[in-house]
């Protein structure tokens, strides 16, 4: 099934200040997006509206259409729950459930949908710890360990597994690296080349080697605006739009 | 690129600010530096490094040599000041502990241990023993910790997840109002309109639909241990619904945003990423409303109707430690009399810290293996 992201016209606003204008974007199935931009420039924003995540803060409001597949994420009937359980996320700051064990954590969410089967549940656990090349070191404690006991590195890969264990169709990625060191990076950014070969994958970052390195497409996003969307390697080599350029070699940002 | 030579232009407009001003700017540029306050430091403009090492330095210099000796004092001072209040609250804690087993000997020498397991309440025989009072205490506070733990909890969660923000400050200052109304006017309150409540209405009922249980049956008086329980369950739901409030409100939003990115609802992110990480804190909340529970004295013996006895039944009077102590101190004339309430004093002392140190380890076999800097 095609689950490419297609956004039409997204506008969001925190209270009265307006922090995206008129988003339009189209990426495309089982690839890797990254969204670079400053800070504060609407980048993480703009995938937490993907999710409908942005409208659990306070004093929030998003309009506009943002297609996944064949739903239309804030269509009529369309609950942001359903939205969630289809669209996955990591977040900046790794953050395991700290009262659950290892295995708990990675099955919250099916426990969430009331999945009986123990046996499948133990499959669905491997196979997400796999996927998250986190398997090899946690699984003689698979039930012992909480998850906070991990190292930062280990806890976000964990919650890569946490969000895969539901089988999503996309998964969204907030700067999933930055709180990391070097060598766990270089981990994260691995699986992220693996994941893109099932999911559709967008990754906020403000590491543009790591957007050179991960994604096939990247957009780049300024004060709410997004200013340029291509193949990675034309947005790093020739970027069509000024702004871009002088982002990317580093004129300012 | 253009407002960053600014902070170096105004600092050097100290000593003297035209001459670095140029240099210094176009030095910025041409390397293409981009950060400021380390870089200008190393930055080899004339004048402009010895003024920003040399200034602070100069100012420290001279503050802390006039406030050397006098820290080192004060320093002394303070440690004594703290080591003394630390001291004095221990030591009155166990002068109080002290004077309670002195005043009490009497008693325990002539009842020992019996008197734990007694059911007479003799003063004109001199004949006592503090098990219907015990039992009274603990009682009570268990029908109150029942009936006010969910009540708080759901209150606490009402006004953290739920309440438009608009009234969430009113609703949370009156929960907390409910506190610091002197037990005496809950007592009068329960007295005029509670007991009324229960013996009319909802005593009846209980009768009828849970007497089966043999916790709801017998005279209705309305006065009586459901009457004392009740009043401690409202008396003692504003400390647990306060400090369950504010144990959700630390839960982290990383935390609620883990569940509900991965398809939660309301109720469930609730359960799986508030409550879940929230339960020692809200353990020592129903602690703390449990520790109330046991000391509240005036409310309770205005309502429980001061029989010291021991019923199955819900319906029946009782008394408490804390309420029998209070009612006949004044009227307790002979030496046992006296001594055995003393000693009353000091089980309930026993009784308090017993339940607090099982309560400690329940918190620490629930947060065992969780590394605190969730919480």
């Amino acid at each position: 099934m095609d689950a490419g992201i297609h956004v039409k016209d997204l506008n969001a606003w925190f209270g009265s200040t307006q922090a995206l204008h008129g988003i339009n974007i189209d990426m495309p199935d089982k690839q890797s997006t990254a969204i670079i931009g400053p800070s504060g420039c609407g980048k993480s924003t703009f995938v937490r509206c993907l999710n409908r995540m942005h409208e659990t803060l306070p004093d929030t409001r998003v309009d506009g259409k943002v297609t996944v597949g064949d739903m239309e994420i804030y269509g009529k009937g369309v609950s942001a729950v359903s939205v969630r359980r289809r669209i996955g996320m990591v977040f900046q700051k790794p953050n395991p459930f700290p009262t659950m064990s290892i295995y708990d954590n990675v099955a919250s969410g099916l426990k969430l949908n009331g999945y009986p089967n123990r046996s499948e549940l133990d499959g669905i656990v491997e196979s997400s710890l796999k996927k998250a090349a986190l398997w090899e070191e946690v699984k003689d404690d698979l039930k012992k360990k909480s998850g906070a006991s991990l190292s930062g590195g280990q806890q976000q890969r964990l919650c890569i597994a946490r969000a895969l264990a539901v089988e999503p169709d996309v998964l969204l990625m907030d700067e999933p690296a930055s709180a990391l060191d070097p060598i766990s990076t270089s981990k994260i950014e691995d699986l992220i080349f693996e994941l893109k070969k099932q999911y559709t994958v967008v990754i906020v970052t403000h590491n543009m080697q790591q957007a050179a390195r991960v994604a096939e497409f990247t957009a780049f996003f300024l004060m709410g605006n997004m200013v340029e969307f291509d193949k990675t390697e034309k947005m790093f080599t020739k970027p069509s739009d000024k702004r871009t350029e002088d982002y990317i070699t580093g004129r300012f940002g | 690129m253009h407002t960053l030579p600014d902070p170096t232009a105004s600092g050097d407009s100290r000593s003297d600010g035209p001459r670095s001003d140029g240099p210094g700017s176009d030095g910025l540029r041409s390397d293409g530096l981009r950060s400021d306050a380390p870089e200008t430091v190393s930055n080899p403009a004339p004048g402009n490094a010895p003024l920003v090492a040399m200034a602070p330095g100069t100012q420290m210099g001279s503050r802390s040599r006039l406030t050397a000796k006098e820290s080192v004092f004060a320093d002394g001072v303070f440690r004594s000041a703290v080591t003394f209040c630390a001291i004095a609250l221990v030591a009155s804690v166990g002068l109080i502990v002290y004077e309670l087993i002195i005043q009490s000997h009497l008693s325990m020498s002539k009842f020992g241990f019996g008197f734990l397991t007694k059911q007479i309440w003799d003063p004109v025989g001199e004949d006592f023993g503090a098990l219907p009072f015990i039992f009274g205490t603990l009682v009570s506070a268990l029908v109150a910790l029942i009936l006010a733990v969910p009540l708080s909890i759901g209150t606490a969660l009402f006004l953290t997840e739920i309440c438009p923000r608009v009234i969430r400050p009113i609703l949370s200052m009156l929960v907390e109002l409910l506190a610091a109304i002197p037990s005496v006017i809950y007592g009068l309150w329960g007295y005029f309109v509670l007991v009324p409540v229960l013996r009319l209405h909802v005593e009846p009922f209980l009768a009828k639909y849970m007497g089966w249980t043999g916790l709801f049956s017998g005279r209705m008086y309305g006065f009586g241990m459901l009457a004392a329980g009740t009043i401690l369950a409202i008396m003692i739901l504003p400390i647990i619904a306060s400090i369950t409030r504010e144990v959700i409100m630390a839960v982290p939003r990383q935390q609620r945003e883990a569940a509900l990115a991965l398809g939660a609802t309301k109720w469930e992110m609730l359960r799986i990423a508030v409550l879940r990480n929230a339960r020692p804190g809200i353990l020592g909340a129903i602690i703390l409303g449990m520790g109330r529970a046991f000391g509240e004295t005036m409310a309770v013996t205005m309502l429980i109707g001061n029989r010291a006895e021991i019923s199955k039944s819900l319906f029946a009077p009782g008394n408490t430690l804390a309420s029998v102590i209070a009612n006949e101190f004044t009227e307790a004339v002979g030496n046992t009399y006296l001594s055995a309430l003393v000693e009353m004093a000091l089980i309930l002392f026993v009784l308090t810290l017993i339940v607090n140190g099982l309560a400690g380890l329940l918190v620490w076999s629930i947060t065992r293996g969780t590394p605190r800097a969730l919480a």
